[in-house]
């Protein structure tokens, strides 16, 4: 045990652990809404509901087909992944042309019925979920111990983010991508089947929703509001790192959680809205966001 | 190989809309395998939409567009690049968040017996240099019409749709751009020019047809260029 400015190691470190938990999941909800908005134009309110759909389906999978944890994280984002192919295809496509305001609604009333229905069927209580066998117990790092779930969980969503950073802008099919933002007439009729790409794009980003409700199942209960109490801060980190920016809404996820952890322990009043108050300030200064490329 | 009397291109009664306002009337014409055709016009007599028209891109259209005897009206745009047909847009369409390589590869190739990138590197020598530059739209505007060209001669497309491919340039880049236009031809591509500026065209072109008011109103070989100059200064009111 030691201190550092008055504060116990044990507390300091503890809080800066949980602040790149949630600085994790922000990443990778973040993630997902720039990624849906470069290429839809739509800022996705039910991706919330998503993450949640996520969560119930590592549930589901676990207490009806037995199927485990490394199961779901495969199985839950397809499947979820599959409901937003669906959704893009009934719904979404007929909005692009229109304000950002007729996306937003609509997926805002999606997000309405889906966690509706759950509360209705699982109430609002919680459903426990197990963390993994193989991820049980944890490393006593001398200044702090560290929960062997809570490091895989670190460790995966900075691959995950990576990853996908890496796909989008390192790759031939991320430039289709970047060049479908861009200007999708011409990538059309160049001979790539843009709308397809669209519903696609929707679809792996609605994954990655759920990707990150599989990884929180075991470390939040899987409740029917898990979604909407994460998506409003999740927001405030899209503001914040920028809309469409991709490096922009990881870097700016993992450090909204670690500032949000040190807030906890230096000035915990603050903690709930110190988010905001970042938000704010950063919408007087630069309101296209810090990694954001202006309008 | 098709013969050689049988158009690679052969547009008929092609009308089309932005929104409410009618653009083309009936516009009609051919373009032989090998050829280069050139469209002339002043600004607004549709010879871009004719291009759009001809690439899936307007709002609405309807008519015929008939390549290798397949129609294409009813195809999306992908639909009819698959088929062979490739455009360089007059804004030239260079992606700014895609570096110069990327730019260069993003069409994908639709058919076998696209340029590969060492012809066009011969081509367009400049393209080499600036293959590590950061951003497309970092390029001047010679070789960003460079890319645009260059970057369809990949895919294998047969007709290449230009889009006043000399606009706003130097006239050192102009002259680079009708010579290989010219060894284009050589090589066996069908081109569609659209030129406002015919002396340019008339190093280039086989045939002209001159468009005005969404209609093609006039049509000439390379050959009959001088008996047609006064009609043609009439029409262009240049």
């Amino acid at each position: 045990m030691f201190e550092i400015f008055g504060i116990p190691s044990q507390a300091l470190f503890g809080q800066l652990l949980i602040g790149l938990i949630n600085g994790s999941f922000y990443a990778l909800l973040s993630l997902g809404l720039a990624v849906i908005f470069g290429m839809l134009n739509i800022i996705n309110f039910s991706h919330g509901a998503q993450y949640m759909l996520g969560a119930f389906a590592a549930y589901f999978l676990l207490q009806v087909a037995g199927l485990n944890y490394w199961v779901a994280l495969v199985v839950a984002p397809i499947a979820v992944g599959f409901t937003g192919v669906v959704i893009e295809r009934l719904f979404l496509q007929w909005l692009y042309k229109l304000d950002h305001l007729y996306g937003l609604l609509l997926t805002f009333g999606l997000a309405l019925i889906i966690e509706g229905v759950f509360r209705n069927y699982f109430g609002s209580s919680g459903l426990p979920y197990r963390v993994p066998d193989a991820l049980q117990g944890g490393q006593n790092l001398g200044f702090m111990f560290l929960p062997n779930y809570r490091a895989w969980v670190i460790v995966f969503s900075v691959v995950v983010c990576f990853a996908t950073w890496f796909l989008i802008e390192r790759t031939r099919l991320g430039a289709n991508l970047r060049a479908a933002t861009e200007n999708p007439t011409l990538v059309r009729a160049f001979g790539i089947n843009v709308p397809r790409m669209i519903t696609l794009t929707y679809g792996f980003g609605v994954g990655l929703a759920a990707l990150a409700g599989v990884m929180a199942a075991p470390i939040y209960n899987v409740s029917p509001q898990m979604g909407s109490d994460l998506i409003i801060i999740v927001f405030a980190v899209v503001v914040i790192g920028g809309m469409g920016s991709i490096m922009g809404a990881i870097l700016t996820g993992f450090g909204l959680g670690v500032i949000e952890g040190l807030t906890k322990v230096f000035f915990p009043e603050a903690s709930n809205t110190v988010i905001f108050v970042i938000m704010a300030i950063v919408l007087l200064i630069r309101p296209s966001g810090l990694f954001g490329r202006g309008t | 190989m098709l013969d050689p009397r049988t158009p690679l291109l052969s547009v008929d009664n092609l009308q089309a809309w932005y929104g409410e306002s009618h653009i083309l009337h009936g516009v009609a014409f051919d373009v032989f395998p090998g050829e280069v055709v050139t469209l002339l016009g002043r600004n607004g007599a549709g010879k871009t939409t004719t291009l759009k028209s001809v690439m899936g891109i307007v709002g609405r259209r309807t008519g015929s567009v008939r390549f290798e005897n397949d129609e294409m009206i009813g195809r999306a745009s992908n639909q009819i690049a698959r088929a062979g047909i490739a455009l360089c847009p007059e804004e030239r369409g260079i992606f700014a968040s895609l570096n110069v390589e990327e730019n260069l590869l993003l069409p994908p190739q639709v058919r076998p017996g696209g340029l590969s990138l060492d012809q066009i590197f011969e081509l367009f020598p400049n393209l080499r240099e600036r293959l590590g530059s950061s951003q497309g739209t970092k390029l001047s505007g010679g070789e960003q019409q460079m890319l645009a060209i260059g970057r369809i001669l990949r895919t294998g497309a047969r007709l290449l749709l230009l889009d006043e491919p000399t606009e706003g340039l130097a006239p050192v880049i102009i002259q680079q751009i009708g010579k290989t236009i010219r060894t284009l031809k050589q090589q066996g591509f069908t081109i569609l020019l659209v030129e406002q500026n015919f002396r340019f065209a008339s190093t280039v072109a086989d045939r002209y047809y001159v468009m005005e008011h969404g209609k093609v109103v006039h049509r000439f070989a390379n050959s009959e260029l001088n008996a047609n100059l006064d009609k043609l200064h009439e029409l262009l009111g240049v």
